[in-house]
């Protein structure tokens, strides 16, 4: 991974170079290639909040920048040569950028009044490819099939970042992207050009500053993750058949509309790991206290669906299952409490609730992919109810559906999952689960009531320690289990005939999204030859591909790490997490890829992970008919 | 049962030192192996092949009396059932008995047989004797998966057509019956389609490697020779069943040149090998293949020298299993002779086949067109979703 990443020629803001490009330590260009890895915090030498930043240093977005840009121009066709590229380059770290970016402003003073226009082609585009996860081969397509300006444009667009630069500097900058951007297209888009266009187009929705589609903006965040909506405009009809990309949060401008129309005051943490800029992390246990005085206050908001969203921002449910259940009885709740104002239809109005409803638990906790889906459904069972029913009758028939929904997707699916694992299982079997997955849990309870005689190893890891929960319900229905930290994996794995994973989806290339150290346990079983069996039922799978662990996750508390809950004595951490020098990095989710997985166990029968995008297609046109 | 872990030892030695050592060894060896049960599909083949020794031949008629004796009572669920039951198997074995017909086809015949011999007056009632004599069939010989996948192609075919509701029920009847005897048909032209597809991959001068006597492959071979092609022929010698000679008698037939080869000379002879062909008892959900034993081992060999190995399996061979090691399948055991006398102790390692995992393999010939083993489980979604 890393060396696709480091030696990129392109100076592309979007792209994390964790310390690629530092100001006057030429020493330190070259030591954090090596060690620059996408799942240890990385130290940075230059202090985000410094003084003396190097123009290329990526600042933390503070504050907001979309004032600039109404004075940029559309720019020409201009194509820079390449070696004007590198000599910009070469110029930066020795921090004479002052001195040269006059000259250049000239010819960075390219405004873009149609910076509207290739926005909004731009958007459709970008919608209509998979979500915020580039799937680098489509977006690249993109990329190219446009013309130069519109090119040049992005990467314009992809510029609010720098505030802490002068408007010179960054002038400078974007000359140089551009042209490093036309010499790399040139010679025939290499890979690290196929990363960054895609990562630059993909951004290029997130970022759309002071554009005349702000109103857009509100509609794509209110959206959420939805991508049926009944009614709208023609954009929303272009984004119909599209996931929605996920909100970029590396974009200011994006964040600040967020936060405007924001129920959760959620504040930012200072210090964040450069890679994971586009995701969210906010400092936790702040906001609880507070949302609960707001409860009774909270007008628009059902009750049941903020109770489901404070139980999320607090951790209490937690679990992909659980989730979706809890957000699908919620919604089950305000369907029956639900009253059609007068002159508005059903169908429009009850989707607009929802997005609404589902813009605040995102707020509380980024979805996962199986709420996700799950909103999906919700959906179109609202748009495809007929006009002829009466409120109730209405009322009564999406309120059928949801139940049957939980029922046949959640619940009798893990009992035919349960049925079909079951007959992997023999007899002397030692069986490794990590962490608590649900429908692990019911295959090794059936398994036990059946009277197979097999031994169990639950691996655990900081900071959830979620294997003990797993650990206590087995022992006590008297399964025979061991218990060990993810770090001991290697030392036991030799004893483990088979193991059993849960997933929070797969996707369609067959990677295994899942909890962290997911892809540590299925790569050493791999190594050792033991068969790895992952437990998901069909509602979980996704169409979209996911290469890395990056593009798309979910940063935790980052005071996890930092504190040890019962051991005092080796907090040394502790409160450090306001160090400018140290950032914490607790990532929530990791792709595990297809080659480590043996079989997936859905409801749909035992599969190859191969066939995963079979099923997702069967499904959808089961969806379609039903 | 050897495990390797160090706990397993501990608890071996505590439950050792509670109760004597001869317990251990008993239960130990129950749940994996039951030393008398001998597959019924693998002595079908072997008395298709014709290589029989007559010790071999006595311990078969006792097995196969010894099995079909115990099963009946089990398998009879309704009173009339138990008439109709004893029809299926000895028809099914009747038909199997023929050297030219697929396991598949025969089952099919057989529950052909079912509906001829039915009293049902209902589309209903004649399912449920189907599924019956199917799941009858199905107990009886459980190592052979052609007979499981071509029971549960039928039954679903079955299902599918009694949906049509405007029919009445004697031309659905035959309509059945008709569908059943033409499976044979089907059957016979899917070996063809193979022999057909495959041709582009033979070429002048190349040196095919084959394993086991699979009937689709002999048709491969046949068609390349009618079709003037030149090509050498390894076989392995595939003891116990004696494969290699027969199909070395089969080609020298028909002009083709043959050379015999012992099991173990396969990866010293892979150099001079172009590609691999073999047949499949089965193909499995993953894509890989169940098959005569000494198929993993060649398929490895060829994978590590980067040789093609080529699958020629009918359609109907697709089952809706997944192995995901060695032991993870029914235990299909085979009577092994070795000619000298073994010590009682002695255990042998008896079973006739061995699963082939999907990487090993490059292409799967079947009458639906040349796969990739990804495609089969796309395929068998398809056909039971």
């Amino acid at each position: 991974m890393e060396s696709r990443r480091n030696p990129r020629a392109v100076v592309d803001p979007k792209v994390r170079q964790v310390g690629f490009f530092t100001s006057s330590q030429p020493d330190s260009t070259h030591q954090p290639d090596p060690i620059a890895s996408e799942s240890h915090p990385v130290v940075s030498s230059i202090s985000p909040s410094g003084n003396s930043l190097s123009p290329v240093m990526i600042p933390p977005p503070r504050h907001n920048s979309s004032d600039t840009f109404p004075l940029r121009a559309a720019a020409a066709s201009a194509v820079s040569p390449s070696s004007f590229s590198y000599s910009t380059r070469r110029d930066f770290p020795d921090g004479s950028t002052t001195a040269a970016s006059p000259g250049r402003v000239s010819r960075g003073s390219f405004s873009k009044p149609s910076s509207s226009l290739p926005g909004v082609g731009m958007d459709a585009m970008a919608a209509a490819k998979s979500s915020s996860v580039p799937a680098s081969g489509l977006n690249t397509v993109s990329v190219v099939n446009m013309p130069p300006e519109k090119e040049s444009d992005q990467k314009k667009n992809s510029k609010p970042l720098k505030e802490k630069t002068t408007k010179a500097e960054r002038r400078a900058l974007q000359e140089a992207q551009r042209a490093a951007k036309a010499a790399a297209n040139a010679e025939g888009g290499k890979a690290p050009l196929v990363s960054s266009g895609s990562v630059a187009s993909t951004n290029i929705k997130a970022t759309k500053p002071a554009k005349p589609s702000s109103q857009k903006n509100d509609v794509a965040v209110a959206a959420g993750p939805s991508e049926k909506k009944a009614g709208g405009q023609s954009e929303k009809d272009r984004k119909k058949d599209a996931p929605h990309p996920r909100m970029q949060y590396d974009d200011e401008s994006r964040v600040v509309k967020a936060k405007r129309r924001a129920v959760v005051k959620q504040t930012e943490a200072k210090y964040r790991v450069e890679l994971f800029r586009h995701l969210p992390q906010y400092e936790h246990g702040t906001q609880l206290p507070d949302l609960q005085t707001k409860f009774f206050q909270l007008d628009p908001m059902h009750p049941a669906v903020y109770k489901v969203g404070l139980q999320y921002l607090s951790g209490d449910i937690s679990g992909g299952n659980a989730r979706c259940i809890a957000m699908l009885q919620a919604f089950q709740e305000v369907v029956r409490d639900y009253s059609t104002p007068p002159e508005k239809t059903l169908n429009r109005d009850m989707t607009a609730k929802i997005s609404s409803y589902v813009s605040f638990l995102i707020e509380c906790r980024p979805l996962s992919v199986s709420m996700g889906n799950a909103i999906r459904f919700v959906k179109n069972r609202i748009a495809k109810l007929p006009i002829t029913l009466s409120e109730s009758e209405a009322k009564a028939a999406l309120q059928s559906d949801i139940e049957r929904f939980i029922n046949e997707k959640i619940i009798t699916a893990d009992t035919v999952i349960v049925k079909h694992a079951v007959t992997k299982i023999r007899d002397g079997d030692v069986l490794l689960t990590y962490g608590s997955p649900t429908a692990v849990e019911m295959v090794l309870l059936h398994a036990h009531e059946l009277g197979k005689k097999f031994r169990v190893l639950v691996v655990d890891s900081r900071p959830k320690l979620e294997g003990q929960l797993l650990l206590r319900r087995l022992i006590k229905r008297g399964i025979n289990c061991t218990y060990t930290h993810i770090n001991a994996i290697s030392y036991i794995m030799h004893e483990v005939t088979k193991v059993f994973l849960g997933a929070s989806s797969v996707l369609s290339n067959g990677t295994v999204y899942s909890r962290v150290g997911t892809a540590c346990v299925a790569m050493v079983a791999s190594a050792f030859r033991v068969p790895v069996l992952v437990c998901c039922e069909a509602y979980k799978l996704h169409e979209r591909v996911q290469l890395d662990s990056i593009c798309s996750n979910e940063l935790g508390d980052p005071n996890a790490i930092s504190k040890v809950h019962g051991r005092e004595d080796i907090n040394y951490l502790d409160g450090l997490t306001n160090n400018a020098n140290l950032q914490f990095l607790n990532l929530m989710f990791d792709a595990t890829p297809s080659d480590y997985i043996s079989m997936i166990i859905t409801d749909y029968g035992m599969v190859p992970p191969t066939s995963v995008p079979v099923i997702v297609r069967e499904y959808q046109k089961e969806h379609s008919l039903v | 049962m050897w495990r390797r872990s160090a706990s397993f030892i501990l608890d071996e030695r505590r439950r050792t030192s509670n109760s004597p050592p001869m317990a251990d060894n008993n239960t130990t060896r129950a749940p994996f192996q039951n030393p008398d049960a001998i597959s019924a599909y693998y002595q079908t083949r072997a008395a298709h092949h014709g290589v029989i020794t007559s010790d071999w031949l006595a311990q078969a008629q006792a097995a196969v009396g010894g099995v079909s004796g115990e099963e009946y009572p089990d398998s009879s669920v309704a009173e009339t059932g138990k008439e109709k039951t004893f029809n299926v198997i000895e028809e099914f074995n009747g038909w199997r008995k023929q050297p030219d017909l697929a396991e598949a086809v025969a089952a099919i015949r057989a529950l052909a047989a079912v509906i001829r011999a039915s009293e049902a007056s209902t589309m209903m009632e004649l399912e449920i004797e189907l599924k019956k004599a199917s799941d009858t069939l199905k107990s009886w010989d459980k190592t052979s998966i052609s007979l499981t996948a071509g029971c549960d192609l039928f039954i679903r075919y079955v299902t599918r057509t009694s949906a049509l509701e405007y029919e009445d029920f004697n031309s659905a009847k035959s309509r059945l019956l008709e569908r059943a005897e033409k499976f044979g048909e089907i059957s016979c032209k899917a070996r063809k389609i193979i022999a057909m597809l495959s041709q582009d991959f033979i070429f002048d001068g190349c040196t095919i490697l084959v394993h086991g006597l699979s009937r689709v492959v002999l048709e491969i071979l046949k068609t390349a020779a009618q079709n003037n092609k030149l090509f050498r022929v390894l076989c392995t010698e595939g003891r116990p069943d004696g494969t290699g000679v027969l199909l070395s008698n089969e080609l020298s037939k028909l002009d083709i040149p043959v050379k015999l080869l012992l099991d173990s000379a396969v990866a010293y002879s892979m150099d001079e090998v172009d590609m691999v062909f073999v047949g499949a008892d089965g193909v499995v959900e993953s894509g890989g293949i169940i098959n005569m034993m000494g198929t993993y081992q060649i398929a490895l060999v060829a994978h590590s020298m980067n040789k093609p190995v080529y699958v020629a399996a009918e359609s109907y061979k697709f089952a809706r299993l997944y192995p995901l090691d060695q032991k993870d399948m029914a235990p299909a055991l085979r009577p092994i002779e070795f000619g000298v006398k073994i010590p009682e102790k002695v255990e042998v390692e008896r079973s006739a086949r061995d699963y082939t995992p999907p990487r090993y393999l490059t292409l799967l010939f079947t009458d639906l067109g040349v796969l990739s083993p990804s495609v089969v489980s796309d395929e068998l979604i398809q056909l039971y979703l």
